[in-house]
């Protein structure tokens, strides 16, 4: 790698030497051969060690090369731009991964059969049933959650932002925040402690929403009042100085103005606790039945159902398990990609 | 429209005072206001007295567990609420939270920067736009997704990685393996550390965006290198918000249930090693428990779940007092 050396070294030239574009491949290609050469001779079996072994030569030859060639402070950059890289790579691996393993053995017993029919008669073992009874509670409780949580989370919102000054409100904005890192087994929590063991009610899918409750709420409010705070103070000026009372202009003039943002929002929190598991395993038990009545007796659920199935074991079951985590990652993702579509299709103009 | 881009250039003397606006604003306030008014505010004070009623709550019924228990709470070893006399204790589960957290951010947070720097600075132009979204869409995949893939195909790939790590590193201890399946508070580590790296990387990857860009450009000027930018321009500026946004990770590391409670292997024990099975954490104990418990139990899982709360809850008003500090960026959407 020395002819590399020989690149512009001219006097008065104002800039220093530097090493071609193909420097850091060739770089790459010779640590990697070296790892491997390296690996082979010693007889190490693990892959994992030829990896390090390539990646500690990889950055010691980029260092000590251009730090000869283009003096310190450009070989420390070349390892930093190296190392954010690798930093890159090592994410993307596991991430990738579980997209890929989720698909590929999600596919496997995923159509419409398992779409549209509840586990009832099947036994753990057995391959067959599917995931009905599931999204039907999933639906359900999701459902009752988003209803009770989206007037309160808008109008904290609303208050938040049109009404709020002094104390109450920064308290307020303060708990919301602190809300949102509530982990999802305290939600499940406090209400097994109120609703279940102080009020004496059984488990249901209604308990399992207030839950949901609980952890959409913070986010619906944080979004929306992000989005309110986006309206131009002009129109809620304009449409006080009409003489329009302060409630309809916010009615009439400040929400429908960022109504695609608030949906955004309230699409973002629904796609959080379509996943949560915790506390309806707690609250709504578990159940293979069809159970249509969110308000008595246990109910299944997706994230639920995932887990029952892992728990039981088997292919067949794993296989069941696989083709539900996919059907929960698509339903999230295209959630969150719609949300993604309204906000930019309706993003409030700022601009005059 | 007229009216108002001719209100700023009125007298300020015309604007009326503090005071005197709130009068105006109770002399003209209509019924309309007055229950919109009150229907907001109300939405406002439900969610702190929702926040009190949880703390509340638990407290209350964490008193009924606790007046029962026989041991010290925080220094006993055993988790027993059912025995005569009930004996339980978190040490336990403190032990297993806190490490099985340090490993995730251990993990996490350099990677995570690194992906962070990555968006903004290093990679091509046309790359980071959907590597940013892909990301942002890695944040939304749900706790037990990842709790499944990690028991089912992470925890069969990590036998050579402990196996390497035993050989290696074994003469310290912590890495000491005695073969078992990998399904110990390390691994567990690690698949919090991939959880928690999208919103990490998220908020971390806004603040690296928000550095003025004059900045940038005047060290660029002096000749710095890309490297030298960051050092000087981009670190220095975002390092409160890279604080805050690992104490973000932090928190849904210390309060993940799923994932931890399909891949560790429990068992109410502390070991020295890190690849050895058993541990637990506090919301991985209170998904195990929670279906045998009795009434006692629950109470006692609930008083565990307090601790949990006030954990998180410390951990979360940390991050968004350092947040507050810059009121720019929230890390509460990403």
């Amino acid at each position: 790698m020395s002819h590399a050396t020989l690149t512009d070294k001219r006097p008065g030239s104002l800039r220093g030497a530097t090493l071609p574009k193909w420097f850091p491949w060739a770089v790459a290609a010779g640590s990697i051969a070296l790892g491997i050469g390296i690996s082979a001779a010693a007889g190490l079996r693990s892959s994992i060690q030829w990896g390090l072994i390539a990646a500690v030569l990889f950055v010691l030859g980029t260092y000590g090369i251009a730090g000869r060639v283009e003096g310190r402070r450009q070989a420390k950059d070349r390892v930093v731009t190296s190392l954010v890289w690798v930093a890159f790579l090592l994410a993307v691996i596991p991430l990738a991964s579980l997209v890929y393993e989720t698909v590929k053995r999600g596919v496997k017993v995923l159509d419409g059969y398992f779409l549209t029919h509840s586990m009832g008669v099947v036994a753990d073992k057995d391959p067959g049933g599917g995931i009905y009874h599931a999204i039907l509670g999933t639906l359900q409780q999701v459902g009752i959650a988003t209803v009770i949580a989206v007037p309160i989370g808008v109008l904290t919102a609303i208050y938040l932002v049109e009404y709020g000054r002094g104390k109450l409100a920064k308290a307020v904005t303060f708990f919301v925040d602190v809300m949102t890192g509530i982990p999802s087994i305290v939600a499940g929590l406090f209400v097994l402690s109120t609703w279940i063991l102080i009020l004496g009610m059984g488990a249901s899918g209604f308990a399992g929403a207030l839950a949901l409750t609980i952890l959409m709420l913070p986010v619906v409010v944080r979004s929306t009042e992000e989005m309110l705070k986006l309206v131009p103070n002009e129109l809620r000026e304009a449409s006080l100085a009409l003489g329009v009372p302060k409630w309809r202009t916010i009615l009439k003039v400040v929400v429908p103005t960022s109504i695609g943002g608030i949906t955004t929002g309230v699409m973002l929190a629904i796609a959080r606790i379509t996943g949560e598991t915790a506390p309806l395993l707690m609250l709504v038990w578990v159940t293979d039945f069809i159970n249509a009545n969110p308000f008595s007796d246990a109910q299944g659920s997706l994230p639920v159902y995932i887990y029952l199935q892992y728990s039981a074991g088997g292919e067949a079951a794993y296989d069941r398990a696989w083709a539900a985590a996919l059907t929960l990652i698509a339903f999230i993702m295209i959630l969150n990609l719609a949300a993604r579509g309204i906000a930019r299709w309706k993003a409030p103009k700022t601009g005059r | 429209m007229d009216i108002t881009t001719q209100n700023p250039t009125s007298p300020p003397a015309s604007r009326p005072s503090e005071v005197e606006q709130k009068r105006a604003a109770r002399a003209a306030t209509r019924p309309g206001d007055r229950v919109f008014l009150a229907l907001s505010r109300g939405s406002g004070v439900f969610l702190l007295v929702l926040m009190a009623a949880i703390a509340g709550f638990l407290t209350y019924r964490s008193a009924l567990a606790l007046s029962e228990n026989e041991a010290n709470f925080f220094t006993t070893f055993e988790w027993n609420p059912t025995g005569n006399p009930p004996e339980f204790g978190i040490a336990v589960l403190a032990f297993g939270t806190v490490v099985s957290s340090i490993i995730a951010m251990a993990i996490a947070v350099p990677v995570a920067v690194g992906i962070a720097l990555f968006i903004t600075h290093y990679a091509p132009r046309r790359l980071a736009g959907p590597i940013a979204y892909v990301i942002d869409l890695l944040a939304a995949v749900p706790s037990i997704v990842y709790g499944l893939w990690g028991v089912l195909f992470l925890v069969p790939h990590m036998q050579g990685l402990y196996g390497w790590l035993d050989d290696y590193l074994g003469w310290t201890g912590i890495f000491e393996w005695q073969g078992g399946a990998p399904r110990s508070l390390f691994t567990a580590g690690v698949v919090l550390a991939i959880m928690i790296l999208p919103i990490i990387t998220n908020v971390s990857r806004e603040v690296f965006r928000q550095v003025p860009q004059m900045h940038e450009e005047a060290a660029l000027a002096l000749g710095a290198t890309r490297w030298e930018v960051i050092r000087m321009a981009v670190l220095p500026y975002g390092r409160s918000g890279v604080i805050s946004a690992s104490m973000l990770g932090l928190g849904r590391a210390l309060g993940e249930t799923m994932a931890v409670a399909m891949v560790l292997s429990p068992a109410f024990t502390i070991n020295a090693s890190l690849l050895d099975w058993g541990g637990g954490t506090f919301a991985q104990n209170i998904a195990a428990k929670f279906s045998e418990a009795s009434v006692m139990g629950r109470d006692a899982l609930i008083a565990s779940g307090l601790v949990l709360f006030v954990i998180t809850l410390l951990v979360n008003g940390t991050a968004r007092m350092i947040v507050a500090r810059r009121k720019e960026f929230s890390g509460a959407n990403a």
